[in-house]
């Protein structure tokens, strides 16, 4: 149930991202989810790809500073109170998000959001428990 | 002095320094030793010429006090500057040093212009660092009376000079620039300010700077020599007509050498200057190395002085930089990052200054996988750790930037670790 999402380290640098999206378009790899942290000197750009194995290894033999980090996309209704009914879950369980982001696309009438926890295991115990859906990796692969 | 009773005044100095220091430190003693040079031996300052070197790594090495003649009881006064990697410099003053120092600083001022019964503002910081201590001691000696303001809050500085009228200031040249910068901020013209008189050193500067610094603030400046391992500030100064600074040969033997063949360099070409503490009790030093390259010449001066005259700091035979008054060693950053869990020494120090600004440092550091997190506060914290250990390993602010590997230029497979930027 839980993803692998890609960090990879970005200086503060005109055209640093578009090194990055264009080296994974040339490879054949598809972004399903990005979000960008910034500080004053340097971003930390994170994805969800549909080969997460081939882009990790693309991004290192082109000298990138890429990790990988367990996450979990979760489905949450597209209405009002649909994400404060999922983060009231994780509220009343202690469970800390450490942060979220959107998905470009859906694959049903849910909103698809990634979630970074403190623990993520803790977390994903939860989740099943309260019968939460999340999406897994061969979905990702095939969206 | 005539060239020949200096002569003797050096080799009588000299002739008692070597057995005093060969019977008091056994650190020297070995060394001496070493170099087949027994001290009866030592007959002439042209002797000096048998006896070895001491460098900056001996001092390093025989922290803190292995290189002091001096019983501990003696030493009235120590101060601290920066080493190159782990340990500080450490140096010691007997009552007798402090009164040394007092006299050569004295000098100083008199050689720059200022009289007994002057204002002095001592701008330069006091402390660990000999700057502010120094001037305080030779103003003393020479009758003046003092204004220890200390480095920094320039609008407490220029209140100073506007309601007490020192005719002396004394400060880096970089923050005298600075000061004027801030003097228009707040509406006071430099020119006409109540300084007439600078004495500037402990960074590297240059004529086109004299030449400002002269301009805006409508005074005569003048550059002061020195290093904490032979006094501090007091080992020579530029007197009023500003052609290479006198140096107190009769207290501070200078010899120019050849870094590389260690052999004399001719009057006035460019070598590394040398200096013996001819009369030092805590911690005489021997042929101590400087590291700085100048050039000397012998004739008399149009002010009359026959002591010899260095000309300003040409350059380093080491990587050193000078920032803010402050010694530099990329050594030491490599030092820090090396003891930071995860972190490479991959580093690079870009020193700037922008006109009329103090000096700014920054340095980049490489991130490494090992240390690269998903989370911007877990990087944020690193660098904010980096920042931290290395101003304190410098005793200067720095900013810190976290780089992509491989990002800082490698020249010939190795790192060029500064990048000056300064134009001085």
């Amino acid at each position: 149930m839980k993803l692998t999402q890609i960090s990879v380290f970005l200086e503060n640098r005109k055209g640093r991202l578009y090194e990055v999206c264009s080296l994974l378009g040339k490879t054949g790899i598809n972004i399903r989810a990005l979000t960008i942290a910034e500080t004053e000197t340097f971003g930390v750009l994170r994805i969800v790809v549909d080969k997460s194995d081939l882009a990790i290894k693309t991004l290192k033999a082109n000298n990138f500073v890429a990790n990988l980090t367990d996450v979990v996309a979760i489905e949450v209704g597209d209405k009002p109170g649909g994400l404060a009914a999922v983060l009231k879950v994780f509220a009343d369980s202690d469970i800390n998000v450490e942060y979220m982001y959107g998905f470009v696309e859906k694959f049903s009438d849910n909103a698809l959001l990634v979630f970074r926890f403190e623990d993520t295991d803790k977390a994903a115990k939860i989740l099943a428990d309260k019968g939460i859906k999340v999406v897994t990796r061969r979905e990702i692969e095939g969206l | 002095m005539q060239p020949a009773e200096l002569k003797k005044l050096q080799s009588d100095y000299l002739k008692k320094l070597i057995p005093y220091i060969y019977n008091s430190c056994p650190v020297y003693k070995k060394k001496i030793d070493d170099a087949g040079v027994k001290p009866d031996q030592i007959k002439s300052i042209d002797d000096i010429k048998r006896l070895p070197f001491t460098t900056k790594i001996d001092m390093r090495d025989n922290y803190p006090y292995g290189l002091f003649s001096a019983k501990d009881k003696d030493i009235v006064e120590i101060h601290i500057s920066s080493g190159t990697t782990g340990n500080p410099t450490l140096v010691g003053y007997t009552r007798y040093d402090v009164s040394l120092w007092s006299e050569v600083m004295a000098r100083t001022i008199c050689c720059a212009g200022g009289e007994p019964g002057d204002t002095i503002q001592i701008a330069y910081g006091y402390g660990l660092f000999t700057g502010g201590l120094g001037f305080h001691y030779g103003a003393l000696e020479l009758g003046m009376r003092i204004i220890p303001t200390s480095a920094g809050q320039t609008a407490r500085q220029l209140k100073v000079m506007q309601d007490f009228k020192p005719r002396v200031i004394a400060c880096t040249p970089s923050y005298v620039l600075y000061m004027a910068e801030e003097a228009k901020a707040m509406g006071i013209d430099p020119a006409k300010g109540n300084w007439k008189i600078g004495i500037f050193g402990a960074e590297p500067w240059s004529e086109p700077m004299r030449k400002e610094i002269e301009q805006v603030w409508n005074m005569s400046a003048t550059d002061v020599y020195g290093l904490s391992e032979i006094i501090g500030p007091g080992v020579a100064q530029e007197c009023t007509h500003k052609d290479g600074l006198h140096i107190y040969s009769d207290v501070f033997y200078p010899e120019i050498i050849d870094p590389k063949t260690d052999q004399d360099v001719k009057e006035g070409e460019s070598g590394e200057l040398v200096i013996t503490t001819l009369t030092k009790q805590a911690i005489p030093l021997i042929r101590y190395r400087t590291r700085d390259i100048v050039s000397i010449r012998y004739d008399k001066c149009k002010c009359g002085r026959t002591s010899p005259r260095i000309s300003k700091i040409k350059g380093r035979t080491d990587d050193m930089i000078i920032v803010r008054g402050i010694n530099v060693f990329p050594s030491q950053i490599e030092h820090v990052l090396l003891g930071i869990k995860g972190t490479q020494p991959h580093y690079q120090i870009i020193v700037d200054r922008k006109a009329h600004q103090l000096d700014e440092v920054e340095v980049l550091v490489e991130v490494e996988e090992k240390i690269f997190s998903d989370e911007v506060k877990k990087l944020n914290e690193l660098s904010a750790k980096i920042k931290k250990e290395i101003e304190a390993a410098l005793s200067i602010g720095v900013k810190v930037t976290l780089v992509e590997p491989k990002t800082i230029q490698r020249s010939e497979g190795k790192a060029k670790r500064i990048i000056d930027k300064r134009i001085i």
